[in-house]
């Protein structure tokens, strides 16, 4: 008898894929069902809940700001300049995707925390950064640091620099030409750089616990909460808030899908 | 308006891409720059629309020097062999493009962009994006949007390489009508001599950074001025001889050999069109190998008496050709030839 090589492959993969990624899923969704839809969206109701949620939105949407801002002119000056120490630089801008994040808080905390460099300036202005709102920041931004920069800097290879030579002999400034030229032709990549980042941001667990604390109603995230609720076993709490997460994080998948889908101008 | 550039040199590192090249393009001139791919022609248009530096020498544009001034100031309209065109606006917007950054209201501008859409042939397609239009429209486009801010000359980067053999034909022939009705003067970068020669009313020839002749087509087709310039602008046959009493010899052939002392070694290059091969009973200074109608015309392919190989070429219904066929004996006669000194 043949052996059916393709359909074998074709249930291994989808086997895989359903073991790792919808069984979990489908699991959260069927506790979140269990304990009560009105209980859980009581607990996600609470304050600290509510709080955390918030919380974790305005660092993501900083760290979509500053790093895709950041990001577009790093992938210039990288891309499109030449100068001594470019290549390890453009190594180092992926070091935060190869990095354990729990390293990074560690490092982050020797800087800023207790017995730190920065210590005694950061006192002397009073300015708290570990277990404290600016610390969370500084975690969210190094973490995500590299998506923007990637996606971008691609596309600037790709579309070369004839358009916008272009543009500066038809008599336009570097302003106009950026404006006008260069952001035209990479906005795709620029906004998948900005869902990647957004994503990176509220799933961000370890940089976040070690440099903010996870103080409930201070510096607790979203994923903080979940950690937290799991470990006082207030499982309803836990799993809505979880799915809360698994949600936002598959909407923001559709974006990105929607964005990555060939248009007809190209 | 009237381009000079002098002593112009650019270096890659070790590489000179461009090696002290000076030429004049009168104003209103259509003029090529024609020579191998990778051998600074390109590098020269860039430098004079500013955007390369040079690392010598001078540009001028219509008397004024232009080196210091940046390439957005040197009103200058480029057009790049990709077209280069904002994919993400109308044809309309591409050629308003230069209007708008300058400032020009918005009433001219679309005065303007009419005037330049009929210029180019394509009145009414102003709404289409450029993926809808074919290649030689795309770079009718280009050019149009060059045009649109008048510039004060016009520099084309290889413009008809993108597009496939029967629309480049087309092309440059428009090219040519368009150049006579506008005068702009234009200078523009290829590597097929085809055409230089058949849209340029000057070519200059550019090798490895270097200038080796310019000159009307004919001129440079009948004078070429080195052993380059005479292999690059055609098939050609090419002995190595030695000068005696103002005369050298190939096998039995004798040809005249002026401006070129005694006991000299020379070059000899011959086209296959200078050639005259004609059927002889007697012993002849040839063999005919082959015969090879090519189009329009015949090529016989023959081997000298004293083993040299031969290549003439003539129209298909030359008297000529008369009783020639292959293993035939024949007589030459050489009606142009040119020999160039051999280094030492």
């Amino acid at each position: 008898m043949r052996i059916p090589w393709r359909l074998l492959l074709f249930v291994s993969v989808i086997g895989y894929l359903a073991a790792l990624v919808l069984v979990p899923i489908g699991a959260i969704v069927i506790r979140v069902v269990d304990a009560g839809v009105g209980t859980v969206l009581g607990e996600l109701a609470r304050p600290d809940a509510v709080h955390a949620m918030a919380l974790t939105a305005i660092l993501a949407t900083i760290a979509v700001v500053i790093n895709g801002l950041f990001g577009i002119v790093a992938a210039l000056v990288l891309v499109r300049q030449r100068f001594w120490g470019r290549r390890l630089l453009d190594t180092l801008v992926d070091l935060p995707l190869t990095v354990s994040p729990v390293m990074t808080g560690l490092a982050f905390l020797l800087i800023f925390g207790r017995a730190g460099w920065l210590e005694w300036p950061l006192e002397t202005v009073g300015w708290k950064v570990t277990f404290a709102f600016p610390g969370l920041v500084i975690a969210t931004l190094f973490v995500t640091l590299p998506f923007t920069l990637r996606e971008v800097a691609g596309v600037l290879v790709e579309v070369g620099t004839t358009d916008e030579e272009a543009a500066v002999t038809l008599g336009a400034s570097a302003w106009q030409t950026f404006w006008n030229v260069t952001l035209p032709n990479i906005k795709h990549g620029l906004a998948c750089g900005v869902t990647l980042t957004l994503a990176r941001a509220l799933g961000e667990f370890g940089a976040v616990l070690i440099l903010g604390g996870a103080i409930s109603g201070k510096t607790q995230t979203a994923t903080t909460f979940i950690y937290a609720a799991t470990e006082e076993r207030k499982e309803g709490a836990a799993f809505g808030m979880a799915l809360v997460l698994a949600l936002v994080s598959m909407a923001v998948l559709g974006l990105l899908e929607w964005l990555k889908a060939p248009r007809k101008e190209e | 308006m009237a381009i000079r550039i002098d002593k112009l040199t650019k270096r890659f590192g070790d590489f000179a891409a461009v090696d002290n090249v000076s030429f004049e393009i009168a104003d209103g001139e259509l003029v090529a720059l024609l020579g191998p791919s990778g051998g600074g022609k390109s590098t020269i248009l860039r430098i004079i629309a500013g955007l390369e530096d040079s690392d010598g020498g001078t540009v001028e544009l219509g008397g004024e020097r232009v080196d210091h001034l940046h390439a957005r100031a040197r009103q200058v309209g480029f057009v790049f062999q990709h077209y280069a065109l904002f994919k993400h606006m109308t044809v309309g917007e591409n050629i308003a493009f230069g209007l708008k950054v300058q400032g020009v209201e918005r009433p001219e501008q679309r005065r303007r962009v009419e005037e330049l859409l009929g210029l180019v042939g394509l009145k009414g397609l102003d709404g289409r994006f450029p993926h809808q239009l074919s290649g030689g429209q795309r770079q009718r486009v280009a050019l149009a949007r060059a045009l649109a801010p008048q510039p004060r000359v016009l520099l084309l980067d290889e413009p008809f390489g993108a597009v496939d053999a029967k629309v480049r034909e087309e092309l440059r022939r428009w090219l040519r009508r368009l150049h006579d009705e506008l005068h702009a003067t234009t200078l523009f970068v290829t590597h097929d001599q085809e055409e230089a020669f058949s849209v340029a009313d000057r070519v200059v020839i550019i090798n490895k950074g270097r200038l080796e002749q310019q000159g009307p087509p004919l001129e440079i087709l009948d004078e070429p001025a080195t052993e380059f310039v005479a292999r690059f602008v055609g098939e050609v046959n090419v002995y190595d001889t030695v000068v005696r009493d103002g005369r050298v010899t190939v096998g039995p052939l004798e040809v005249p050999v002026h401006h070129h002392p005694d006991k000299a070694a020379v070059r000899l290059v011959i086209r296959p069109y200078d050639i005259k091969l004609f059927r002889v009973e007697d012993q002849g200074m040839a063999t005919a190998d082959r015969v090879l109608p090519i189009g329009d015309r015949v090529r016989i392919e023959a081997t000298l008496h004293g083993g040299q190989p031969i290549v003439a070429q003539f129209p298909r219904r030359s008297s000529l050709l008369r009783g020639v066929e292959a293993g035939c004996r024949l007589g030459v006669e050489i009606t142009h030839s040119r020999a160039y000194l051999l280094p030492s």
